[in-house]
């Protein structure tokens, strides 16, 4: 099988979140930066299905040189090969086009299978994945647990809402959106790191691709981003004894939600 | 050996940081409180292949430097770990490296890489001799295709963890050498079947490093289990010595750097007297200081791991980098548990237990005092003082 997987770099749990100064952005200076944790699981699934059925394993990324380190990580956890759009154009928060670069990418290459992960952990618009099916014509399916091929057709459960799941069959090519904690991903070998360096990036441009990220810039705008004002209320309860503690109750129920 | 590139270096960084991650304070400090060995994390580390960095490739390892090993090191400290639970295979593996024969690498480094077998016990101290490590009394007597050991050995960490030990015991009697450092040798003890008895007495100590006394008697080593020649171990055994410091270092920069964090982090949240600990200078500046030190102490260590790695000569610096680091990590260790106050002493903070570790580092594998007395007579030429 020849997979893709889509893998986004984030900036890390721990980093410190500190605004610009005119408020539109987080500060990139202060941050360092990790693999979207879905995409590590769509990743290690990719290579557990590869590790099943044969084939490759290719790792697509769009951001500028840094995310090579993401993409050198896959490298080293196993993915044969990568593809770095290399766009700095901070056009990040435009899902379609992040998905029309990777499309325009990809679209030479007959790949079986696209996975991503069901959303970024910076963003979290769950929308890259689909758009992408959308634009290499491709059938979908999202939130998905587990993922097997059965002579040529896929079989997927998908996560529903309060604790159901869903069994979806599906032809090849499909592409799927793959939910944290499907598996565990593996770590990086010291050898696999070694073995990265050989391996190929190739790296695109959007102009190459023909994308443009004017338009993308004019579909959205972000006005104003701001750290919640975090209040502090201290109220007293009047009454006799039981009729607080019964207000209290109440009050812990409908207002602070933790009984 | 190709020179790994910064990329490389980053890369070994960032991954051993995400394998530590599934191994948070919680882990460290049950494994500390309940005495355990940390099986589950030591396991993940070397099916990853971290442990046999140093090991060459021709043997299933990754063929790396020091310096990519004592990332390796520092990533634990610096995550909350403690790397002393499987430093030791780091070290011990050199001696075999560098003068074991051909047959002895292919019977045991594949095994090492692969993770089937672990080497990381080390038996040199003795009750009576300590850091005068030429006086060991431990014989080893040859006997046909064998030798015969008996003695004693003391703060020999993770016997009872390990699958190889290796064994410094003296082959000829102290009084018959001319040149006293002559006379020991070096022997690889297969722990999984020994011959003779070998009692493993547990040390109760402040840290938690399975650490033991170990009697042998009349244990049997074949002598196709020596490392070398015989009466040349001392000489092995000290060509691992910068090696170890540089490692050591490493450990001690990871730990500082842990201490730095946890502690700037607490002096910035702690609010006293309506504001953060962290805006008085008593606070602030002892915690900038310490940081200062640990990170002109990882220069040296960098210093000292690219001479090893281009086999230039580097006691100078492998000394001075372990005792600047492991100084520096103890005052960041203090400047830390400062910060915290009452709480620095609660086992759910974590700061207590790192401090017991970290102080382990000026001390062993050698005290910080014959680090400085090797720098006075080695470097300065100064009178020797012991």
């Amino acid at each position: 099988m020849k997979i893709l997987v889509c893998v986004k770099q984030v900036p890390a749990k721990d980093s410190p979140l500190r605004l610009t100064e005119d408020s539109t952005w987080i500060r990139d200076a202060d941050l360092s930066y990790e693999t979207n944790e879905p995409d590590a699981f769509a990743l290690e699934e990719a290579l557990r299905l590869k590790e099943k059925h044969g084939g490759e394993v290719v790792v697509a990324s769009v951001g500028p040189a840094r995310v090579q380190q993401a993409i050198r990580e896959a490298l080293s956890k196993g993915a044969d090969r990568a593809i770095h759009i290399d766009d700095d154009s901070g056009s990040k928060l435009d899902s379609f086009f992040t998905a029309q670069l990777i499309a325009e990418a990809v679209r030479s290459e007959a790949f079986d299978l696209v996975l991503t992960g069901l959303q970024s952990d910076d963003l979290g618009f769950a929308q890259s994945g689909v758009i992408l099916a959308e634009l290499l014509g491709l059938p979908h399916a999202t939130i998905i647990m587990e993922v097997e091929v059965i002579d040529g057709r896929l079989k997927v459960k998908r996560e529903l809402e309060g604790g159901w799941f869903q069994w979806v069959e599906m032809p090849l090519p499909s592409l799927l959106t793959i939910q944290s904690g499907i598996n565990k991903p593996r770590y990086a070998t010291l050898k696999g790191i070694k073995a990265a360096k050989t391996k190929e990036i190739r790296r695109v441009t959007p102009a190459e691709l023909g994308v443009k990220p004017d338009e993308a810039a004019a579909r959205n705008q972000l006005r104003r981003i701001y750290v919640p004002v975090k209040t502090k209320k201290t109220e007293f309860i009047e009454g006799p004894p039981k009729e607080a503690a019964a207000k209290l109750v109440e009050k812990l129920q409908r207002e602070a939600r933790v009984l | 050996m190709d020179v790994p590139t910064k990329e490389e270096r980053t890369a070994i960084r960032e991954s051993v940081r995400q394998l530590c991650r599934d191994f948070p304070d919680p882990y460290w400090r049950e494994v500390d409180k309940k005495e355990l060995y940390p099986h589950a994390f030591v396991d993940a580390l070397t099916k990853s292949g971290y442990l046999a960095a140093l090991i060459p490739e021709e043997y299933g390892g990754a063929g790396l430097g020091i310096t990519e090993a004592s990332i390796i090191l520092e990533e634990i400290n610096r995550a909350g770990g403690n790397s002393t639970a499987c430093h030791a295979q780091m070290y011990i593996m050199g001696t075999l490296l560098r003068h074991g024969s051909e047959e002895q690498k292919r019977r045991y480094l594949p095994g090492i890489a692969r993770g089937d077998l672990r080497l990381q016990a080390f038996a040199i101290t003795e009750p009576n001799a300590g850091s005068e490590t030429t006086r060991i009394e431990t014989r080893a007597v040859r006997n046909g295709d064998r030798y015969i050991v008996n003695g004693q050995k003391i703060f020999i960490s993770r016997v009872k963890q390990s699958d190889l030990m290796l064994l410094l015991a003296r082959t000829t009697p102290y009084d018959e050498l001319q040149d006293k450092t002559r006379g020991l040798s070096a022997f690889i003890v297969d722990l999984r079947n020994v011959k003779g008895k070998l009692e493993v007495q547990p040390l109760d100590l402040m840290i938690n490093h399975h650490t033991n006394t170990v009697f042998l008697e009349d244990v049997e080593i074949p002598a196709e289990n020596l490392i070398g020649e015989e009466g040349m171990g001392f000489r092995y055994i000290i060509d691992g010595w910068n090696a170890e410091r540089i490692l050591i270092a490493a450990e001690s920069v990871g730990d500082g750097r842990w201490f730095i964090e946890r502690a700037s982090k607490y002096a910035s949240e702690r609010v006293v007297f309506g504001r953060p600990i962290g805006v008085n200078q008593g606070i602030q500046f002892p915690i900038a200081e310490a940081y200062a030190h640990i990170e002109a102490a990882d220069l040296m260590r960098y210093e000292a791991a690219a001479k090893f790695d281009r086999r230039e000569k580097c006691g100078a610096e492998a000394n001075m980098a372990k005792y600047l680091a492991s100084e520096a990590a103890w005052e960041a260790a203090n400047v830390c548990l400062n910060t915290f106050g009452g709480y620095g002493f609660a086992r759910d903070y974590d700061v207590e237990r790192k401090f017991r570790e970290t102080r382990l580092l000026t001390t062993a594998p050698v005290s910080n005092n014959l680090v400085l007395a090797f720098l006075g007579q080695n470097v300065l030429g100064m009178p020797r003082s012991y």
